[in-house]
């Protein structure tokens, strides 16, 4: 009797216990407060999407390290997460409420976290951010809460030697290429049948790049996402005449054979190959392709279909979230990293475009007259911000998908229509995003 | 397979308190080590099952500081309104019916030459069973560049004269490319359980049967398929719930695939609930889904039902 009670009695125990191990350990691994006073030093939490990725990592570090050296009341930790995974673990912190105290968010979610109450307005920076180009500057209803380092700009990457061949006008950021010119020039590359495609946008890509890529070309048509007035509805400019007509460019691109439907995953390769003439790209591509075709590479304005020609805006942005115990601590971080001279280490380490002309002037080729100058140009003149609505997500994969459909053979006008019920029917679900 | 026994004896009350005891204290001992996993599997998988039915009701999102508000039925009207959900519901039918029969065959077909007792038998269980261990992501992302237009498939059918489409961009025959490479990934796993229903039948029951004179095709149908009754069923059953749940191949090499050729039920709701930041949504199309393994299930169940065995 004795025996067998006991028996029951350990066996218990020992699941017991196993299972309040298994859950501790669990517990013990994540990360727990996001400010912790260690013997007067508090320390605050970085998180930032960079894992893997050297330059930007380095630069980043480097900044923290500096900050943590010159005071000594706050620490600052930095923890690198892989891009691919890092809104996924943000949102997930954010349920948990466990976010850190400063993160560095793609600019196009500011609105959406700001609105979810996960980030605090930045405040005290009103005249330092003045100097910032306005595209990294990441401001929703009326406040600002968050900066970036460099900006980048979409190009169409071509060649001299390929304008010189085939006759085809040298564009300027003052006289970009008009729509009709640019089918023109396509028309002459394809006939020559020395290319295997006239062009390549990149639509093997996915995710965001459908509408960071493609969105500026539907608004260089005179279309747009959502009507930017009151963000209420998408009705008239993304099923409008405008839209269409970009909707019907868009697919006969790939159906007359002047870009592949589906590129292969490495556009820039291809081109660097001597695949395509006219790559639609970002200025990230300068490097790899200066280094192959040296002087002869040439970065063109967007193509003004009719509005202008436009490419998009924003890139990483760094803020603060509203858990944090800390807040001056963390503005205190973020006034300091803002300085010109962190700016330009950034945006060398990246080669992308700085943000501001101070720091423009001490990153070698960004100097006006420099060789990457042209980008800072492009993005001046020609750039539109992603709408600016915490709606911003669902907008973007409804038009990717859109986008892609249209691609693929759908009918513009049906598939563009339902895409503008469904996001008018998410804005009015989330009561237009009032706070 | 159960007798009826002759329960003629009665057994002495001592004898039957006795084993009562024993059942009672091996039965506590069971609970006991059976509650630690019962416990996590009611906090993970139960309980959010029921709570993803409630969400279902609900206007719930992703990120939001509004909290989420109960909505009645709108979001079951908006899914069966909705032509990608229709679509959806379509292909997942569509590839269960399609991979069930073919890839059972196919793995039964294997197993049998598997099961043959010459030379070699070992090297070819490893290499058939080799692509179920590898990543369903890798084996996406190696069929995603072998189906491109001018990938290794076009180039091999180019050498026997055939101009092969676009397989991935073309409706037609987009969800076909898919349905390729998940028999060529999954087929070893069921061969392997194929492989050991074959191996339970006594082999005096073929010597019979060629002894009374049966030709090959003669003893498969009447030795080796009766004796396989269970192993099938619980193929079966197996590769419906594994076709139905179909989403890593979609998500990778189509998301959702051209015109909505590809996409499945399992997709559309990560799609909306994650990327599109609809829970609650999410959540509707998760209840239809469990609704529709479950009843699929049932119906198996009874078509299968053991008919002469008594409880």
């Amino acid at each position: 009797m004795l025996k067998r009670t006991a028996r029951l009695v350990a066996t218990t125990f020992v699941a017991a216990s196993l299972m309040l191990s298994v859950a501790a350990c669990s517990k013990g691994g994540a990360t727990s407060t996001n400010a912790a006073t260690a013997g007067g030093t508090q320390t605050l939490t970085l998180w930032t999407h960079n894992a893997g990725n050297k330059g930007e990592l380095g630069a980043i570090q480097q900044v923290v390290d500096d900050y943590n050296a010159s005071q000594t009341t706050y620490k600052v930790d930095l923890q690198a997460f892989p891009q691919d995974s890092y809104n996924q673990s943000v949102v997930a912190a954010a349920a948990s409420k466990k976010l850190p105290c400063i993160l560095d968010i793609d600019q196009p979610n500011v609105a959406n976290w700001a609105w979810a109450g996960y980030l605090a307005p930045i405040t005290g920076m009103d005249d330092i951010l003045a100097k910032y180009l306005p595209s990294t500057v990441a401001k929703w209803n009326g406040k600002t809460y968050a900066y970036g380092y460099y900006d980048v700009a979409l190009t169409w990457v071509t060649r001299t030697s390929i304008l010189k061949k085939y006759g085809i006008r040298v564009p300027t950021v003052d006289q970009p290429w008009t729509g009709e010119e640019f089918m023109a020039a396509l028309k002459k590359v394809k006939d020559s049948g020395d290319f295997k495609y006239p062009a390549d946008m990149a639509t093997g890509w996915t995710g965001e790049w459908w509408p960071y890529g493609y969105s500026p070309q539907l608004q260089a048509f005179g279309g747009d996402l959502i009507n930017r007035t009151d963000y209420k509805s998408a009705d008239g400019v993304l099923n409008g005449d405008a839209a269409i007509k970009w909707a019907n460019w868009f697919a006969g691109m790939a159906k007359d054979g002047y870009m592949p439907k589906k590129s292969s995953a490495d556009p820039a390769a291809d081109f660097m190959n001597g695949k395509s003439a006219f790559l639609w790209n970002g200025s990230w591509t300068a490097v790899p392709t200066r280094e192959k075709f040296g002087d002869d590479v040439l970065f063109a304005p967007p193509v003004d279909f009719g509005n202008g020609g436009k490419i998009g805006g924003g890139s990483w942005t760094w803020g603060y979230s509203t858990g944090c115990s800390s807040p001056e601590g963390a503005l205190d971080y973020l006034k300091f990293a803002s300085a010109d001279k962190y700016v330009a280490k950034v945006s060398a380490d990246t080669n992308n475009i700085p943000t501001t002309d101070a720091a423009a002037a001490m990153v070698p080729g960004f100097e006006p007259g420099g060789e990457n100058d042209v980008f800072r140009q492009i993005s001046k003149k020609f750039t539109v911000m992603r709408p600016e609505t915490p709606g911003y997500p669902f907008i973007a994969t409804t038009f990717g998908k859109a986008a892609q459909d249209i691609l693929n053979g759908a009918d513009p006008k049906t598939t563009l229509d339902q895409a503008v019920k469904d996001i008018d029917d998410n804005q009015k679900a989330n009561d237009y995003f009032q706070q | 397979m159960s007798t009826v026994e002759a329960a003629t004896h009665p057994a002495p009350p001592v004898v039957r308190a006795h084993s009562h005891k024993r059942n009672r204290r091996s039965t506590s001992v069971a609970v006991a080590m059976l509650v630690p996993a019962a416990v996590l599997m009611i906090t993970f998988l139960i309980i959010p099952i029921f709570l993803t039915f409630g969400l279902a009701f609900t206007n719930a999102r992703l990120i939001s500081p509004v909290p989420a508000r109960f909505v009645g039925f709108d979001n079951f009207v908006r899914l069966f309104t909705n032509d990608t959900f229709w679509k959806s519901l379509l292909n997942t039918i569509v590839f269960t019916i399609v991979i069930v029969p073919v890839q059972s065959g196919l793995a039964l077909g294997l197993a049998i030459l598997v099961n043959a007792k010459v030379r070699g038998t070992n090297f070819f269980r490893t290499v058939y069973f080799l692509p179920v261990v590898t990543s369903m992501v890798v084996v996406s992302m190696l069929w995603l560049f072998m189906y491109q237009p001018d990938g290794l498939i076009n180039v091999l059918l180019a050498k026997v004269g055939i101009t092969g489409p676009d397989w991935l961009g073309d409706p037609k025959t987009a969800l076909f490319a898919i349905i390729v490479l998940s028999i060529w990934q999954a087929v070893g796993f069921h061969m392997v359980i194929w492989l050991s229903g074959l191996q339970t039948i006594p082999a005096e029951l073929y010597e019979a049967a060629s002894i009374d004179g049966a030709g090959r095709w003669q003893q498969f149908v009447h030795v080796t398929w009766p004796g396989l009754r269970q192993t099938s069923i619980f193929i079966l059953i197996t590769i419906t719930i594994a076709a139905f749940s179909l989403f890593t191949q979609v998500n990778i090499m189509t998301q959702g695939g051209p015109l909505d050729s590809t996409s499945t039920l399992v997709y559309m709701a990560v799609f909306t609930g994650f990327q599109q930041q609809q829970t609650g949504y999410a959540a509707a199309i998760s209840l239809v889904f469990f609704a529709l393994v479950l009843t699929v299930s049932l119906i198996q169940r009874y078509l299968t039902r053991d008919k002469g065995a008594t409880r």
